[in-house]
């Protein structure tokens, strides 16, 4: 069947903003159907918050909205954009949840609006709970023994029916937000009470607990004829009871017998049926007593997911591209199979070799809260690694994981005792504790007892485990066939280095002298039955007995580029590297040379494919990226190797890259290490006479105290050598210096510390310039909306500034061109200033891509990756149309945070960054922009109410003026005691609230009655009680969903944000329009 | 669960070189030995499915074929009681990429490597599994020998004579080899399901008669889940025979070899039953030998197609079954008898996947709906046999 005719134009929904549970898989899959859309001469309107993606690039879609994805919002666009049909399945379960309130508030009647891919039927069917349930039984798919409660006076029957434990699920939330584990009753009850409320539907749903049972989920694609492929198995290692975003999971599926696959294959392709998703891919959930075999479906998503990314990285199989397609009107054997060519979509895709992925996490930003894992997603982000056996591939992807693994680490160095506890906990990296189960003698069977890990996974990590006692004992191998048959187990060079205390390129050496090398095989959807034309690649070492392995990475005589790119997700390097990645790729494809990616991360676009010509799926490390480059030397002309593109994981190889002679392109490694070596950078301002905050050095302890009083406090202490303020803290008191610093030693690993002095009560901007070693552009200026000592990646921040007055505006741009010019910057480069009291200093220097660039590209509309990637090249800047396209446009970045994640966390903001990702508010007016900043990071402000403040001492006087400007906009004060009367002296109206230590009725109680409309704290001072008492009002808040401010700049910005959003109507706007 | 799996068998396979393969090329591949110790030579072709390997080393249509599998874990699952195809294993011999892992299934009896010792089959592993399906891609199916030894130590020369002397499966009717020898009636077990594994059926509505080529036991058990008696016969029992077990439909099996050479006696026989009106249902060889017994031509395929991703284009109801393969002989288009419509064909590369009579109730597939490994996509073509039969009953033949 033909594509469709009758609908011309088609408003696809993101994602909105990366946060747990949702990140740039949905960056994916948008762009896969926003460009499978155009391709088939769809006009097409996308509305994402979230600028860092690729998707809301103009040249994507017809027409972008970087809007809030609300209601409202979605109505304006429809309004004026007309479109026939909204495709809500790219997009997570933000769109699917959006598309639901448009059938439900009628918006799509009203504007004749079809649904496709999944009709709200289809939606509701597979969401609903109890319709879910119903449909299952239906059709005879066997379910967990459940009951639905709406209300919280139905828990205690539905306990008695149950049972514990129990699995509590809220009904419509992200990653199973809200929900858990109950094996108590009061567990049980609170996390009911929890769930209800999460639930934007007030439905929770109560389970049999299958905790140990084997998980397993099956990628469906279904067409508009019926007919029903599997794109691939995937098993989890990690039994029930812990998120599938949180486990490790492998595909295919390796413990299934044929007779078992096939009945989960009729029952995932009988539920698409029952559920009614007509087109496109679904996810469908399995779990299987290992006991007796006994399956039981856990949930389907009518839509792309996570899964199904990792199913389309996994297989080769663009599963969100042929959804699109299938989506208007095309069915499967109407479509084409690209990377054979030859052959028709309408197939099952066949692997041959093991795909491993593994979650990282980031509980150590945030200590408070406990590390441990359960059925509400925690991880950050994963990496995927292939390898042609499970030991390979597992030992490729916890490299791949950049947590400084090369293999399976000995991170659990406790006592058998100890191990034995752990193993029947649900917490990270459980693998490497197994491994180190077996290092402690605990035999397969009590370790599968304890963790439910199936006794094939165990037996794999201890045949691991062996193998590094053998090479322990015999030190590098000293031939062929033993060293490739380590190899062939996935031994990384280190940690073959680490094993037999031989540096690692010592173990480099000899693995090369004996040509003991990595071939590469592809990724072809078919196990090679078919020729393949694109060049998917991964490494490996293929168990060898006579050195002819065949090696089918092919390099081309071309003019070449290599793009490292940025691993996997984590706080502060995210998407919006994956951004920079892409865009060099297709800019310098454009400009003519071969484009080659090497990336590990599945979920992102620049491991499609078709993002490069060439793709390496393969761990951003040393020894990997060795190879590559090798192997693509051997043939053609590799200009040189992009570093700056992927954040911190490529930049930390430039020094691996200079001392093996390997070619960088664009900032040389030199400039990087100036621009890192304290010392000469402190030498090089001094020669250019920038002035910066004073500044130490410190390799030890004692160090670090005589340079701290030498500066004086405050001061900021930090590790060298991390992204995202790892283990950063502002030291005001000398009392916590000592612990700060012992942590900022123990984040650094091996390499020293910074002590700078902390200008305090400063405004903080970020400038991103461009420089091709002559000209300097600079492309943005961004003033933070919070005060220097926050963490950039958490402020909010505007373009153009507001309030930075003109001349320090020109004197920002000089600085930028003289650093630009001193550190030799071909490409990207990021300067962090402060300015107090009219004086400029520099904060500090990144020869790099920031986390601003796509933010700055979509607010000034440059592409400035492309332009980057080009000048990296040996193009001139001056060739370059760099007008300001922004015309008069506010652009205000807003982070969001994952605080509901981790229970007990503190919402203050500090020098550590925390936020997961941003939106972007785009107006012609700062305060609509900030405005819609806080709609779209889900801090909606509100026209009127009950304003809550609560300041620190040195805010009291600032706040008056605060208090003064909330009753002109109509608000009603209340505050705590201290506050309030410092209000009151001034002629103001301001209730008295308790705080919690107080006793009740106190501001938490006022809280969850939901009868502040918005809160205004700025953190609670040093005495224990009092930090705790603002951490509990900051924590009701979020539950409340109250929005609010913790700092004083941002506050103001509020109010801004509130007079534009009383007086003027909010209005959308395409990038394209502007 | 796993306890059932014999840990006696899951010894480690020894690291050394005690395997090769070797190709009429002369081309050698040095690996581990698994399996029984000895030399076995056959045509080597490759199977992409991901699951089922007990069920596709047990089907009898790999008779003479050495199989490499593409996925390079193999046998994780163990091997059982339930799940393989035949009684006698036919294949001549297994490549794996990867040494055999302890089972862990709950269903798990054997391990493999002590299920291929028992059944008298030799394996190799440790070698570029890919690299020899690129080959077999590229070049077609060659002639193989695996030679198994403790020593480690190999007769290349007399290896590669064993191979070229071999004359391959053109030409060869295996069917009378791997075919019953007496007729028998099918024990009436139907498909597995997962709470109760095997169970029989007690009625017996209608009654057909299996000519076996080398069936697979999964053919007998549809068969049975519709409700019928089936009698097997050998693949050269002749019309008469037949006919005097009064059966309300013929069934055609799978099998190895060249149809060419098995049509020799067979399409005498098949041309008779459809002349008498009876309602045929072909599957595989059984596809292949109707059409040479209606006028069709069939000849050997560059590769074949094995494996359990095949999807096929029902141009009946304009849909796509993803079915499950094994064939490395087809009927070529060219030169169809006018009678004889096209009902199915190979989305993959256009071959013929399905026949029928446009006027009589005979049909056949090249592919497996009975599945076992594989998709369970195209069952429906039991049920239209049936249909056909219930139809035809209805005419009294008799």
């Amino acid at each position: 069947m033909p594509k469709r005719k009758d609908i011309k134009k088609i408003l696809v929904v993101g994602a909105g903003p990366i946060i747990i549970g949702q990140a740039c898989e949905f960056d994916y899959s948008g762009t896969q159907a926003c460009k499978a859309l155009k391709d088939e001469g769809y006009k097409v309107v996308l509305v994402n918050s979230n600028p860092a993606t690729i998707m809301t690039d103009p040249d994507v879609a017809d027409k972008t909205y970087i809007e809030p994805i609300t209601i409202e919002i979605l109505e304006k666009i429809l309004r004026k954009e007309k479109p026939d049909a909204i495709l809500p399945t790219m997009g997570g379960q933000t769109a699917l949840n959006l598309a639901m309130e448009a059938e439900k508030k009628g918006v799509l009647k009203k504007y004749k609006i079809e649904l496709i891919g999944a009709n709200s039927k289809a939606i509701s069917n597979a969401e609903d709970r109890k319709k879910f349930r119903k449909n299952m039984m239906d059709i005879g798919i066997d379910l967990p023994k459940s009951k639905v409660v709406n209300k919280f006076n139905q828990a205690s029957k539905v306990l008695k029916q149950i049972g514990l434990p129990a699995i509590i699920r809220p009904a419509f939330t992200l990653g199973g937000l809200g929900g858990g584990i109950a094996k108590t009753k009061k567990d049980f009850y609170k996390i009911i009470k929890n769930g209800l409320h999460e639930s934007p539907v007030s439905q929770v749903l109560v389970e049999e607990c299958l905790e140990g049972w084997k998980e397993f989920e099956m990628e469906v694609v279904r067409d508009k004829k019926d007919n029903c492929i599997i794109i691939c198995s995937i098993e989890n290692i990690d039994p029930m009871g812990i998120h599938t975003g949180d486990s490790v999971t492998i595909a295919p599926a390796l413990t299934l017998t044929d007779k078992e696959y096939q009945v989960m294959r009729n029952a995932s392709i009988a539920c698409l049926r029952k559920i009614g998703v007509e087109t496109g891919g679904s996810n469908v959930q399995f779990a299987i007593n290992p006991k007796n075999g006994r399956m039981v479906i856990i949930e389907m998503n009518p839509r792309v997911s996570r899964s199904s990314a990792l199913a389309s990285k996994a297989t080769g199989f663009p599963i969100a591209k042929i959804a699109a397609k299938l989506a208007v009107g095309y069915t499967l054997d109407e479509l084409k199979n690209e990377i054979t060519k030859v052959t028709p979509a309408s197939f099952e895709p066949t692997i041959d070799y093991v795909v491993t992925k593994i979650p990282r996490f980031t509980f150590e930003k945030f200590s408070t809260s406990p590390a441990t894992l359960g059925t509400s997603m925690k991880s950050v982000g994963e990496a995927m690694a292939i390898g042609r056996s499970f030991k390979e591939s597992l030992q490729k992807a916890l490299v791949s994981l950049e947590t400084g693994y090369s293999g399976l680490d000995r991170v659990f160095n406790v006592n058998k005792k100890e191990i034995e506890k752990k193993l029947r906990e649900n917490i990270p990296n459980k693998l490497l504790l197994v491994a180190e189960a077996f290092r402690k003698k605990i035999n397969i069977k009590r370790i599968h007892n304890l963790s439910k890990i199936d006794p094939w996974f165990l037996e794999q990590i201890k045949e691991i485990v062996d193998n590094e006692n053998k090479i322990k004992n015999k030190g590098v191998p000293r031939d062929f066939i033993e060293f490739n048959r380590i190899k062939s187990i996935g031994f990384s060079d280190k940690k073959i280095s680490e094993l037999t205390k031989i540096p690692e390129n010592v173990v480099r050496k000899r693995r090369m002298a004996l040509k003991v090398l990595p071939v590469y095989k592809k990724v072809d959807t078919c196990a090679a039955e078919f020729k393949s034309f694109t060049p998917y690649m991964y490494s490996s070492y293929q168990r060898n007995f006579s050195l002819n392995s065949e090696c089918e990475a092919e390099p081309t005589q071309k003019k070449k580029i290599i793009i490292l790119g940025g691993g996997p997700n984590r706080i502060g390097q995210g998407i919006e590297f994956d951004y920079c990645c892409c865009q060099a790729s297709f800019a310098l494809k454009d400009a003519g040379f071969e484009t080659i990616m090497v990336n590990c991360n599945p979920e992102t676009v620049s491991t499609d494919y078709d993002t490069s010509d060439r793709l390496y799926f393969e761990p951003l490390k040393e020894e990997y990226v060795f190879n590559i480059i090798k192997k693509e030397q051997e043939k053609g002309n590799l200009i040189g190797v992009i570093a700056q593109f992927g954040g911190q994981t490529p930049i930390k190889l430039a020094e691996f890259l200079y001392q093996n002679k390997l070619p960088i392109l664009g900032t040389q490694y030199t400039s990087i290490d100036l621009a890192e070596d304290r010392d000469r950078f402190r030498n090089l301002l001094n020669k250019l006479k920038l002035k910066q905050a004073e500044s130490g050095i410190a390799k030890t302890y004692n160090q670090a105290i005589k340079i701290a009083d030498k500066i004086g406090l405050p001061l900021i202490v930090r590790p060298s050598y991390v992204l995202g303020g790892r283990a950063m803290e502002i030291v005001y008191e000398r009392n916590d210096l000592k612990k700060f610093v012992e942590e900022a030693f123990k984040a650094a690993e091996d390499n020293p510390i910074l002590i700078d002095k902390f200008i305090n009560q400063a405004m903080e901007v970020d400038v991103d310039a461009l420089s091709d070693g002559k000209d300097v552009f600079v492309a943005g200026i961004m003033q933070h909306i919070e005060e220097a000592g926050i963490h950039s990646g958490d402020s909010a921040c505007s373009l153009p500034p507001v309030s930075i007055k003109p001349y320090l505006i020109k004197e920002i741009e000089n600085q930028t061109r003289k650093l630009a010019l001193a550190l030799k910057v071909k490409g990207f480069m990021n300067i962090q200033f402060a300015i107090k009291k009219d004086q400029i200093y520099v904060i500090e220097v990144n020869p790099r891509a920031s986390r601003t660039v796509p933010f700055v590209s979509k607010a000034k509309g440059l592409p400035l990756a492309k332009i980057a990637s080009r000048v990296m090249a040996g193009e001139k800047l001056s060739k370059f149309n760099l007008k300001d396209k922004s015309k008069g446009m506010y652009a205000v970045k807003e982070a969001v945070f994952p605080f509901n994640k981790f229970p007990n966390s503190d919402l203050l903001l500090g020098p550590e960054m925390k936020s997961t990702g941003e939106v972007m508010g785009f107006d012609k007016n700062f305060g609509m922009a900030f405005a819609k900043s806080q709609i779209a990071s889900a801090n909606s402000l509100p026209k009127n109410g009950i304003a809550f403040i609560s300041l620190k001492d040195a805010h009291k006087d600032e706040g008056i003026d605060l208090a003064k400007q909330l009753i002109k906009l109509k608000f009603k004060l209340c505050a705590t005691k201290g506050t309030a009367e410092y209000i009151r002296k001034f002629g103001m109206k301001c209730k008295k609230i308790n705080k919690v230590s107080s006793g009740t009725p106190h501001i938490v109680d006022v809280l969850d009655a939901k009868k502040i409309a918005l809160v205004i704290n700025t953190g609670g001072g040093n005495s224990e009680h009092r930090v705790s008492d603002a951490i509990a009002l900051r924590r009701a808040t979020l539950k409340n969903k109250v929005p609010y401010c913790t700092n004083m700049s941002t506050a103001y910005a509020c109010l801004e944000a509130i007079k534009s959003l009383k007086t003027k109507k909010l209005e959308v706007t395409a990038l394209q329009n502007i | 669960m796993i306890k059932k799996a014999k840990k006696t068998n899951s010894k480690k396979i020894s690291d050394k070189q005690s395997g090769i393969l070797v190709l009429e090329n002369r081309q050698v591949f040095k690996g581990i030995g698994i399996g029984y110790q000895g030399t076995a030579t056959g045509e080597v072709c490759f199977n992409t499915s991901l699951t089922g390997y007990q069920e596709i080393i047990s089907d009898p249509s790999y008779a003479g074929q050495i199989i490499n599998f593409t996925f390079p874990h193999i046998g994780n699952v163990g091997t059982n009681n339930e799940d393989h195809e035949s009684d006698k294993i036919w294949t001549k011999g297994v490549i794996f990429n990867s040494e055999i892992t302890s089972p862990s299934n709950y269903r798990s009896f054997l391990h493999l490597d002590a299920w291929l010792k028992k059944n008298k089959i030799v394996g190799i592993t440790g070698l570029d599994t890919r690299n020899l399906t690129n080959f077999i891609r590229d070049k077609g199916a060659p002639k193989g020998t695996i030679s198994v030894s403790k020593t480690g130590k190999f007769n290349i020369n007399k290896i590669i004579n064993q191979t070229t002397k071999w004359s391959g499966l053109k030409n060869l009717d295996l069917a009378k080899e791997v075919t019953t020898k007496k007729n028998y009636l099918w024990k009436g077990f139907k498909t597995w399901k997962k709470q109760t594994g095997y169970q029989k059926n007690k009625q017996k509505s209608f009654h057909v008669v299996a000519i076996d080529y080398g069936i697979k036991k999964n053919i007998l058990r549809y068969f049975s889940d519709f409700k019928c008696k089936v009698t097997v016969v050998p693949c050269n029992a002749s019309y008469e025979k037949i006919s005097s077990l009064k059966p309300d439909g013929i069934f055609l099996s799978n099998g190895p070899g060249d149809p060419a050479a098995t049509g020799k006696y067979a399409i005498g026989i098949i041309r008779n039953l459809i002349k008498k009106n009876f309602p045929i249902f072909g599957i595989c060889l059984g596809h292949q030998l109707l059409g040479l017994a209606l006028g069709a031509k069939t000849k050997k395929m560059k590769l074949g197609h094995r494996g359990a991703n095949h999807p096929v284009k029902n141009f009946i109801n304009d849909s796509v079954e993803i079915t499950s393969q094994n064939h490395g002989f087809e009927i070529v288009k060219e030169g169809l008898p006018r009678n004889l419509e096209i009902t199915h064909k190979s989305l993959f590369d256009g071959g013929i996947e399905g026949i029928r009579l446009k006027n009589k109730p005979v049909f056949s597939v090249q592919y497996h709906p009975e599945s076992n490994p594989g998709p369970q996509d195209s069952v429906y073509l039991f049920q239209e046999f049936i249909n056909n039969i219930k139809k035809n009953a209805k005419k009294k033949r008799y």
